[in-house]
């Protein structure tokens, strides 16, 4: 190398002096920069200089400097390819330093295209760190990439293969593809690896372009050398993660595998601190846990391993931990087996108890993992929760609230709720505010005791998450409070509470609150100050809307929230004297908006029935009838035509006469049609500007109608928010076990459990508590209060109803005693045309296309069974943030289904039995189905001999209504008919 | 996931970089003061993940260099935290001998760890 030393001659005269002088005395510091660069003598100078540079003006002088003259260097026609090199290292120390470099890139591609071999690698080197995947650059880089692969010097090809592996474009990947897939089988192990791991990332941008070779993955897993099977790990990680029913067969070579590497049968080479291969270990545990999840054939295969992995990592290292942490995780994950969960748990305890921080965060964290599905674990370690519940370092805190938040139920929520607000006090990072804020929310939703605290609780959110909380925390809030509960009366109290409290909170003079908090407020204040008409006066809380509306802090959008709740406030006082005060100083305001709702006000005040029949007192809820075919307005548009308008061309129409005018030049390559129709996988169909207009479009083609309703549908669905009751999950044959632990008192709990040395010092808790210890102990029995009975509760069939107390009117359990009321239900709102064909023939007709909306059951058997059950649903489907209304579904043997826009198709895979016990009735999803998002099954209806089922499955495209249709009796179903009435189901609403 | 990879001395000064998703030139300074700010301000007895806006910083301290490793929420803590103890043993060997090792060894490194 040391014929590189002499070789920055070509620098211009003005730095040289002075670079070459520093130079002598830093041979050190260039250490750490080295990682960068292919030869020392390179950089030397420029980070010699860099290094110095003790202060940034001077750092970012002499980088600019250097800038300039690099850029006169390599656009001269004169430059060498050796030189460029040179070049092309400085400007990859000076990006890396924050110096945008770009004029460089375009001679990065180049220095990879032209240099012999280490040029080409530093070319290479510098593409994959200058530029990134979407890059327009990039495309020029892939002609040289197909030369290399096709080199015969095994070197050229393993830079190819790394290249690829780091950057490359997507709609170029089938150029490369097809030679990248002969390197599988190439004699070199080396290029075999790479060539996985390239294949590995084209798998990631493109999933689709690489189906094909799926079982050529299997080889590489098989692979003789252990580099190649350790690459193609990566791509079934991904693959299982995404689908990992698919890969359940492979199971047991990952067994085996991690079979060996544990037993150290792999090459010396791959010991780390004489433990084998560990990150190889931790990955193939991660691939076993996502196998064996809820899966007990495939969970039994990998217990041994399992087993021999924990035991195997017992030497005391971090890395040994790691893996345990991996190990405990995986063992947490697939269905359980009472003496690994033990040991599992035994090592988590070592891990919460040692003085090592990074272990008891470490220890800390598998808890909160494993906690959900063993509470009993928390009671074990509580005394060393409440520890690092004070902990000085405060990420062990914040992991600490996490573990807490897992827990919380309604006895606990006041303490958890109280040490979150008192975090988040200390707290600046705007991240740790969003997310700490939204669980309080979501706690203080589930769980609040009383009015006053809820209120309170949701106060210090709104202040404290201000305007950087996520916007669902309000947006919940007011429908809660819209929406209201089982109890009227409660209602009425909370609603009068908030008023309350707000008003008292806007008489502070002061006081700035942040926006979103005041739109909170106003439109309480607007929707239900009327609830204090007996002891407070109107005007009062005008006034104090009206002073707002003058604060400059005041945004303009927090001012329309504010003026709606003065129109509203104004409904119900006519001949307001500050409303007139109002009107008057803003119809002349500067601003439009203020303006325009002066006015609209104004007016509004003129025509007091108009304004009561706009602003209905409490009736927020309601739904809203909306023409979004706008069709009244067809007069209109016809009048238009008539005058010689032109007619509406819908967006994307326009858009795309738009795109044809301008597109003179192609870019796109000349043969790689394959490439480009695949990517275009989205649907191209024709969209109709009309929205949501089910009811007007009637005669429109109905795949269409279709899509436009999923995918309305589909947004509001992705937000599940009204799930769980409680946050215990089922749980068997454990809840003597934990009455009695909650019976004992907390210390000696925790001494009967403790795993090591700190046995004794429980001990001595019991016997002498000092003041200190009380406290927590105190601390202790608030926080892990109701973790065990409220197991019991559950156990017993019910949701812990009692500790929950903001509920939602329509609970999924008041649906199952729905069969009591066998009234046929009529919905006359819309005209659904039942078709007077018979249901085969209805079914032939819908199989035939191809998008599917329904699944549908259709039992038929030798015996008819004549079942004529219906049934109204009140579940309004709430809990998927979705409000699609099946309000009629009845059953009976003749009707018919009739809906222009669901179709059905019998399903392709026989619905998993149903045994003929009444308990397990309970239907589940086909695997296929079930690893897309779904909700569960809710019973929709049922009557001693049928029971109707539902689920919602959101795939990629569409949403599918799985119907269950279960039958209790012994005789055999011969026709079931279901019918769905009316066009309404599907309403999207908005609050 | 691995998100990128710095080495950066007490004075604040990157002195080795590496970003695996792409971040904007002007924004990787930003990220690179804030994160060793971060890591700075913590003492010996603190533990060594940090939690940084919605990812994890896990870092280690050499002398007078932090190598910091921003991680996602998928990937374990201490195996990363090894893996820069691997790295900084294999730089070790190395260094003297062959720095062009280092860029090869350094990318197939976290591409064979990339998850």
């Amino acid at each position: 190398m040391a014929h590189f030393r002499g070789l920055a001659g070509w620098r211009c005269p003005n730095t040289r002096p002075r670079v070459s002088r520093k130079r002598r005395g830093a041979f050190q510091g260039q250490r750490s920069c080295v990682g960068m660069v292919e030869n020392r003598s390179s950089v030397h100078s420029s980070a010699n200089v860099t290094w110095k540079a003790r202060e940034t003006w001077e750092e970012e002088k002499l980088i600019q400097q250097e800038l300039t003259n690099l850029k006169a260097t390599v656009s001269a026609p004169t430059t060498t390819l050796r030189l460029m090199k040179e070049c092309m290292v400085r400007l990859i120390y000076c990006e890396m330093l924050g110096y945008e470099s770009s004029f460089g890139y375009i001679h990065a591609i180049k220095l990879a295209q032209q240099g012999n071999l280490l040029e080409k690698r530093v070319g290479y080197l510098a593409v994959s760190l200058f530029l990134h995947e979407n890059h327009e650059l990039l495309l020029l880089l892939v002609n040289t990439v197909v030369k290399d692969l096709q080199s015969t010097n095994l070197v050229e090809v393993c830079m190819a293969l790394t290249v690829v592996s780091q950057i490359f474009p997507r709609e170029m990947i089938p150029a490369v593809l097809p030679l990248i897939e002969d390197k599988l089988q190439h004699s070199k192990e080396i290029i075999r690896r790479k060539a996985v791991q390239a294949l590995y990332k084209f798998y990631l941008i493109a999933p689709n372009q690489v189906q094909h070779i799926h079982d050529k993955f299997r080889k590489a897993l098989c692979d003789r050398d252990v580099g190649v099977m350790a690459a193609s790990l990566h791509i079934y990680l991904q693959m299982i993660k995404e689908n990992s029913s698919g890969y359940k067969d492979l199971t047991e070579s990952f067994v085996t595998i991690l079979k060996q590497v544990v037993g150290g049968k792999l090459p010396i080479d791959f010991n780390y601190h004489s433990v084998p291969a560990p990150w190889l270990q931790i990955q193939l545990l991660r691939i076993l846990g996502l196998l064996g999840k809820d899966d007990p054939r495939t969970s039994e295969l990998m217990h041994d391993v399992l087993d021999e992995s924990l035991r195997r990592a017992e030497i005391n290292h971090n890395i040994t931990y790691a893996i345990l942490f991996e190990c405990v995780q995986t063992i947490y994950t697939i269905y359980p087996k009472p003496d690994l969960l033990e040991k599992a748990a035994k090592c988590i305890g070592k891990f919460v108890l040692s003085p090592k921080i990074n272990l008891k965060y470490l220890g800390l964290k598998a808890l909160t993992y494993v906690i959900q599905q063993d509470p009993n674990l928390a009671l074990q370690h509580q005394m060393t929760i409440i520890e690092c519940l004070d902990h000085p370092d405060p990420i062990i805190k914040r992991e600490t609230l996490e573990l807490l938040y897992r827990i919380t139920n309604g006895q606990n929520v006041t303490v958890i709720v109280q040490k979150m607000l008192d975090y988040l006090k200390q707290s600046k990072e705007e991240y740790t505010i969003i997310n700490l804020v939204s669980k309080i929310a979501e706690l203080a939703e589930k769980y609040a005791p009383a009015n006053e605290w809820f209120i309170q609780t949701m106060n210090a959110v709104f202040s404290i998450g201000g305007d950087v909380m996520h916007p669902d925390i309000p947006n919940n809030f007011l429908r809660l409070l819209a929406e209201g509960f089982d109890d009227e009366k409660e209602d009425k109290q909370l609603r009068l509470y908030a008023v309350q409290s707000y008003l008292g909170l806007l008489e502070e003079e002061d006081a700035i609150y942040p926006q979103k908090f005041l739109q909170v407020m106003s439109w309480v204040l607007g929707e239900y100050s009327y609830l204090i008409n007996d002891e407070g006066d109107p005007e009062v809380i005008m006034t104090r809307l009206h002073k707002l509306l003058k604060k400059t802090f005041v945004t303009s959008e927090t001012k329309a929230w504010i003026m709606a709740a003065i129109t509203k406030i104004a409904s119900l006082n006519p001949g307001s004297k500050t409303v007139d005060k109002l009107i008057q100083e803003f119809s002349t305001s500067l601003d439009t908006c203020m303006r325009q709702y002066a006015f609209e006000l104004k007016h509004l005040c003129e025509d007091k029935d108009l304004m009561k029949n706009l602003l209905p007192l409490d009736a927020s809820c309601d739904d809203m009838v909306v023409d979004a075919s706008l069709s009244f307005l067809d007069g209109f548009v016809a009048e238009g035509l008539s005058r010689g308008a032109a007619p509406y061309k819908p967006h994307h129409q326009r858009q795309e006469e738009k795109l044809s005018q301008e597109k003179a030049l192609n870019f796109e390559p000349y043969g790689l049609s394959l490439s480009s129709s695949m990517s275009t996988s989205g649907f191209t169909g024709r969209q109709s500007p009309t929205g949501l207009s089910f009811g007007s479009d009637i005669s429109g083609n109905s795949t269409e109608m279709g899509q436009k309703e999923m995918s309305s549908l589909k947004l509001d669905g992705v937000k599940k928010l009204w799930g769980k009751d409680g946050y215990l999950p089922k749980k068997d044959s454990k809840t003597g076990k934990e009455d009695k632990l909650e019976a004992v008192p907390p210390g000696s709990t925790l001494g009967g459990n403790m795993v090591d040395h700190p046995l004794s010092e429980a001990d001595q808790e019991v016997v002498s508590p000092s003041e200190e210890e009380k406290e927590k102990q105190q601390l202790a029995s608030t926080l892990f209060v109701g973790l065990a009975s409220n197991n019991a509760v559950s156990l017993m069939g019910k949701a812990d109803t009692t500790t929950q107390k903001f509920k939602r009117k329509s609970k999924i359990s008041e649906t199952q005693n729905s069969e009591e009321v066998p009234s046929i239900q009529h919905d006359a709102t819309l005209s659904s045309s039942p078709l007077p064909e018979a249901q085969s023939n209805n079914n032939e007709n819908i199989q035939s296309t191809e998008h599917v909306r329904l699944r549908k059951t259709s039992l038929s058997s030798s015996e008819v069974l004549e079942a004529s059950i219906s049934f109204k649903r009140p579940q309004s489907l709430m809990e998927a943030g979705l409000d699609a209304k099946l309000p009629d579904c009845r059953l009976s043997p003749s009707s018919l289904f009739a809906d222009n826009n669901m179709e059905v198709f019998q399903p392709t895979q026989v619905i998993p039995s149903v045994a003929a016990s009444k308990a397990s009735l309970i239907p589940s999803l086909s695997e296929e189905l079930a690893s897309n998002p779904h909700s569960e099954a809710v019973e929709l209806c049922s009557s001693d001999t049928l029971a109707v089922n539902l689920c919602k499955v959101w795939t990629d495209d569409c949403l599918l209504l799985v119907l269950f249709v279960a039958n209790r009796s012994s005789s055999a179903l011969k026709n079931v008919n279901l019918v769905f009435e009316n066009s309404e189901h599907f309403k999207v609403r908005k609050l | 996931m691995i998100k990128f990879f710095l080495m950066v001395n007490k004075q604040g000064q990157t002195r080795l970089s590496r970003y695996y998703e792409h971040v904007e030139l002007h924004k990787r300074t930003l990220l690179e003061a804030e994160v060793i700010k971060n890591c700075l301000s913590r003492s010996k007895d603190q533990c060594s993940f940090i939690e940084y806006k919605d990812f994890k910083l896990v870092y280690r301290q050499y002398a007078a260099l932090f190598i910091v490793v921003g991680i996602n929420e998928t990937e374990n803590e201490m195996a990363v935290y090894e893996l820069i103890h691997n790295f900084v043993e294999v730089l070790d060997k190395y260094f003297s001998r062959v720095p062009i090792m280092i860029s090869c060894l350094y990318s197939n490194n976290n591409v064979s760890k990339t998850t």
